[in-house]
């Protein structure tokens, strides 16, 4: 089974994001750079399947700027066997020109299976897995927390609101989103990181890939989040306390 | 006419309030470009649909039905409105950031080779009557606009909670049309829905939640919040070191990796704030923190806060706002 997993770096969750002064974009100055926590799932379950169908062997791709490549590095780390960079050159990217890059690879890999996470902490758009999937014209399963493969034959539970699931059966090649609670992303073992220093990347160019695809989203005014006023400590005693909140609540607030 | 399309959700014989919030938007978007905000809903609606649609201002009203859209299936929601969209051309088209639509609209936006706008806490146009979207990125630390200026329909999504709803206008009626949709080859097959355990609003749709954290230090100590839940409407979340810590399922976790919530209270009981907690609910219209550290990071963000012990503070709370609510 040629199992591909879909990959993304972005900021480290502690960070301090700060918006440039005529709204561009991002100050990228001192970020910290992860592989984002959704994507850490959908490896984690790329190399659980190769485990569980020998002979398999996982892809892991990232679409972004020359630093993407270390997530790749983490992902060989862990257990998966070949990395594929497409370098975005620099150029704007939106969900959609990023599904149609990553789909044309896809395409011409014949891959049996596509991991993503199912968002990526970024731009927290929620697109890309649901595109690709468009673009190749395969069905896809959305927030999974359970698979089980028979061949091309999956089984897969999907969350949705209100703590409710549903259950998809579907035949490969097929795309699934990752959520938290499919499984616990291993650590890199130290034999893991040395072995994943002489396994390939091949470099790629988006424009190579996209076709005559155009962005359809343009971004622009990004800023801060518009500042809380500092709020209030109500003193007293328990029970003085908590009168005085609910009648705050009530009056001032009024949000009961 | 350039007109407004909103995707109006239904659920067990009742329309979702989402849709009523959506259609408000979309009237007041479609007057700005000379249009009308019209309503799809999939599968078999409750009778009165299209009355209730028109009192917040939907002027049509389609109904795409067919048996095997009863049942969701991302391919078949996608055919659908596919077809319905390159039937009516609308300039504008949105939906409520439900599970089910957070997962067909982008397949729908790819499909039509337009553009969309995930988790829109604001819709407006602008100078050249174009949609701009108010979307938080990286986890709400950042907002940034969205414009889709070269195909159509324009697409959003919108975070539940978001809008507000207007008053519901009586005597209007909407033309309600029946289609009978062909739902096409639907490939991934829904074999079995297993419904939650909680008959309570999800966290992402809830307007008052309950949140617990670390320092509630078992499971069985949710009780607690429950018996706070019910006394004011609320919904139970839980923190990821609640949830690590085995308190709670991780479908209750609120924050990064968990939930986001968009509710006017939330109440976070024992929770210290780290930012990734943050990220989930800063977008509250009112925070209030009860933490026994008054230096915990929470109090920074809360409006209110108590620095008490959970175990004494929240029972109190919960007395009283019985006492309160049944006035």
């Amino acid at each position: 089974m040629k199992i591909a997993v879909l990959v993304k770096q972005v900021p480290d969750t502690e960070t301090k994001i700060r918006t440039k002064a005529d709204g561009s974009g991002i100050e990228s100055d001192g970020i910290k750079y992860i592989v984002s926590p959704y994507c850490e799932f959908a490896i984690e379950e790329s190399i659980k399947t190769k485990e569980k169908n020998p002979g398999s062997e996982v892809t892991v791709i990232t679409l972004g700027p020359s630093r993407s490549v270390d997530a790749l590095r983490t992902a060989l780390a862990m257990g998966a066997d070949k990395a594929i960079h497409v370098d975005d050159e620099g150029q704007a990217l939106d969900s959609y020109l990023s599904a149609k890059i990553l789909a044309k690879l896809i395409q011409e890999n014949a891959f049996d299976i596509v991991f993503c996470g199912k968002q990526a902490i970024d731009q927290d758009a929620g697109q890309v897995p649901q595109q690709v999937a468009e673009f190749l014209n395969w069905p896809q399963v959305m927030i999974i927390e359970k698979i089980e493969l028979n061949g091309k034959h999956a089984v897969v539970t999907r969350r949705v609101s209100g703590g409710a699931k549903e259950i998809y059966e579907l035949a490969l090649p097929a795309v699934f989103g990752c959520e938290k609670g499919l499984n616990t992303p291993r650590y890199a073992s130290l034999p893991g990181i040395m072995k994943a220093k002489s396994k390939p990347i091949q470099a790629l160019k988006a424009s190579h890939l996209k076709g005559d695809a155009t962005l359809k989203i343009v971004y622009g005014n990004f800023r801060q989040p518009p500042e809380k006023a500092p709020g209030k400590i109500i003193q007293g005693e328990a029970e003085v306390a908590v009168k005085e909140l609910v009648r705050l609540l009530r009056e001032e607030a009024k949000v009961i | 006419m350039a007109n407004v399309l909103v995707f109006a959700e239904h659920q067990n014989g009742k329309i979702k309030k989402s849709a009523f919030e959506l259609i408000g938007k979309g009237a007041d978007l479609a007057s700005q470009i000379e249009g009308q905000v019209e309503a799809v809903l999939i599968g078999s609606a409750p009778a009165s649909v299209g009355q209730e649609l028109a009192q917040y201002g939907a002027r049509k009203v389609y109904v795409l039905e067919h048996p095997a859209l009863e049942t969701y299936n991302t391919l078949a929601y996608v055919k659908v409105l596919a077809d319905l969209v390159k039937q009516i051309q609308p300039e504008i088209f949105i939906a409520s950031a439900s599970s089910a639509a957070k997962d067909f609209f982008p397949r729908l936006a790819a499909r039509l080779d337009t553009g969309l706008a995930s988790d829109s806490v604001h819709l407006s146009l602008d100078s050249d009557h174009k949609l701009v979207a108010t979307h938080p990125i990286y986890s709400g630390k950042a907002l940034v606009d969205v414009k889709i200026p070269n195909s159509k329909p324009q697409m959003a999504l919108v975070r539940a909670n978001s809008l507000g709803l207007g008053a519901p206008a009586e005597g209007v009626s909407a033309e309600l049309i029946k289609i009978a949709a062909d739902p096409g080859e639907l490939r991934a097959l829904m074999k079995e829905a297993l419904k939650g355990s909680s008959d309570k609003v999800d966290l992402t749709e809830a307007e008052i939640i309950v949140s617990g954290g670390r320092a509630m230090k078992a499971a069985e100590n949710f009780k607690i919040l429950n018996e706070l839940a019910d006394a004011v409407g609320a919904t139970v979340g839980a923190s990821r070191a609640a949830v690590d810590s085995g308190y709670a399922p991780h479908d209750m976790q609120v924050g990064q990796t968990g939930k986001v919530v968009n509710p006017k209270l939330y109440i976070a009981c024992g929770i210290s704030g780290a930012i990734q907690h943050l990220a989930g609910m800063r977008t509250s219209k009112v925070i209030v923190a009860i933490n026994k550290d008054p230096e915990a990071p929470i109090f920074t963000k809360a409006d209110y806060g108590i620095v008490g012990d959970l175990f004494q503070v929240v029972p109190l709370l919960t007395q009283e706002f019985k006492k309160v609510l049944q006035d």
